[in-house]
């Protein structure tokens, strides 16, 4: 198994596989997931976030302290970051306390790459900017598989800010490796220029796809970066890519509805995402606990990494 | 109640469970468990796969843990600590269909099908019908890549 998780691209069909196989099992145990256990003692994870978060940083340390692991949390505020310390000496000084794994979370793109480079701790990207967020994608491919046997030709469409969206990269590349038909669906402003070379389908068009889709993934209006004009106003792009009832009712009968989350009620998403029958978005965040401690397990319950020649 | 450890705990327990119910007219509760999770060698060796356990509630019962191999004793360590989670038995007991010899650890089986003397690089693979075909236990000289779950 991998050391790190840098990029979903790290990992190939049959690795993603046996992480969603591990997470079933531990998702078995359900959401009352009570026991803890013994497996990662010793083993200290350290949550390294440089951005807000409250899910993903949250479910890293659950998975974590139910295999026994000792987790520390570092968030900028507060440490010594506010001081002026850059990333590669606050990483030193991390490492230098003996840590088994960083799960790093960063708003400059590439950040938990170069961070890779100089420990020699596992890193687990956590998002990076407008790069990738691999442990999303995985939890999003399992939660899909709960619902659909297969992934070779099955039809997602990822509609919204995918430019800004480090989820939307992991997922299509993720997606990709497993088999799925990605479409790409929003204003052309948002759409990256790359995204031809990807090998999805492009489309303005939101309501010439969700008929044939299986899988509806709503990405998040970054609102934060919406100054630059990308859309004339948050009502119009509400109306013509919003997923309200109406559009819900377009989509197949066996299709689901997904949002990475935290969600913009009323503008990507209906206001009331309770209308929206297919809804599978709170089981994202459930499955996320289940999917990282498969994570932990299989990249620190192994031969020792630190004792081994990096693989990359 | 018996309780099977995987690989072939669980199909074991099954058919000692089946002839118990001949004999006594009534079947004891059965249960897998999944030691990986537990193991003392994590950290040693590649993580192993996991299966899903599921052991009926065991406060106050008495738990007989059912494996295929009795060996160094580690995998019975790692089932007591894994069975101590799901509660507090009155008793844990530990049924083998063939106990080989060379415990590491101070730990001994309440029932033996068989008592096989082997050498350390010996392999002793049981191999039960339900998973494998055919029953029957094979001796060999080398251990197999995959160590057995002894």
């Amino acid at each position: 198994m991998i050391a790190s998780l840098l990029s979903i691209r790290d990992l190939d069909r049959a690795g993603i596989e046996r992480i969603l196989a591990e997470a079933a099992v531990f998702q078995k145990d359900g959401p009352r997931i009570t026991r803890k256990y013994p497996t990662l003692r010793g083993k200290t994870v350290v949550n390294l976030f440089y951005e807000a978060s409250t899910r993903t940083r949250t479910s890293f340390e659950l998975a974590a302290k139910r295999l026994s692991a000792d987790v520390v949390n570092f968030t900028a505020g507060g440490s010594a970051v506010e001081k002026g310390e850059s990333l590669k000496d606050t990483a030193r000084t991390i490492e230098a306390m003996g840590v088994d794994l960083i799960v790093c979370r960063h708003a400059s793109s590439g950040a938990p790459h170069r961070l890779h480079e100089w420990v020699s701790a596992g890193v687990i990207n956590a998002g990076d900017g407008m790069h990738e967020h691999p442990t999303q994608a995985l939890l999003d491919l399992y939660t899909m598989r709960q619902h659909f046997e297969s992934f070779d030709g099955l039809r997602v469409a990822i509609v919204g800010d995918v430019l800004h969206s480090r989820v939307a990269r992991s997922e299509i590349w993720g997606l990709q490796t497993m088999g799925a038909e990605v479409t790409l669906v929003g204003p052309p402003t948002l759409m990256p220029p790359q995204a031809e070379g990807w090998g999805v389908e492009v489309t303005p068009d939101v309501d010439a796809v969700l008929p044939k889709a299986d899988v509806v993934y709503l990405l998040r209006m970054q609102l934060e970066r919406m100054d630059a004009g990308y859309v004339p106003t948050l009502r119009e792009y509400a109306r013509l890519w919003g997923l309200d009832a109406a559009r819900a009712a377009m989509l197949k009968e066996d299709a689901i509805i997904m949002h990475p989350g935290p969600m913009n009620r009323g503008v990507e998403i209906a206001a009331d995402p309770a209308e929206l029958p297919r809804s599978v978005i709170t089981s994202q965040v459930a499955n996320g606990v289940a999917v990282r401690m498969a994570l932990l397990y299989l990249m620190l319950g192994g031969r020792d990494a630190r004792a081994e020649v990096p693989v990359e | 109640m018996l309780v099977g450890l995987l690989n072939r705990g669980p199909d074991i327990a099954a058919r000692l469970a089946s002839k118990i119910e001949q004999i006594e007219g009534a079947r004891p509760a059965t249960g897998s468990l999944d030691i990986g999770l537990y193991r003392d060698d994590i950290g040693l060796r590649e993580p192993s796969p996991l299966a899903p356990t599921s052991v009926p509630a065991v406060d106050g019962k008495v738990v007989v843990l059912v494996d295929d191999v009795l060996y160094t004793g580690r995998s019975a360590r790692a089932a007591l600590d894994a069975i101590l989670d799901h509660g507090r038995p009155r008793a844990v007991q530990l049924a083998v269909l063939v106990d080989r010899g060379h415990r590491e650890l101070p730990i001994r089986a309440d029932y033996v099908g068989k008592n096989i003397p082997t050498r350390r690089r010996e392999a002793v693979q049981v191999r039960l019908a339900e998973v494998d075909g055919t029953d029957e236990v094979l001796l060999g000289i080398e251990q197999p890549a995959t160590e057995a779950r002894a």
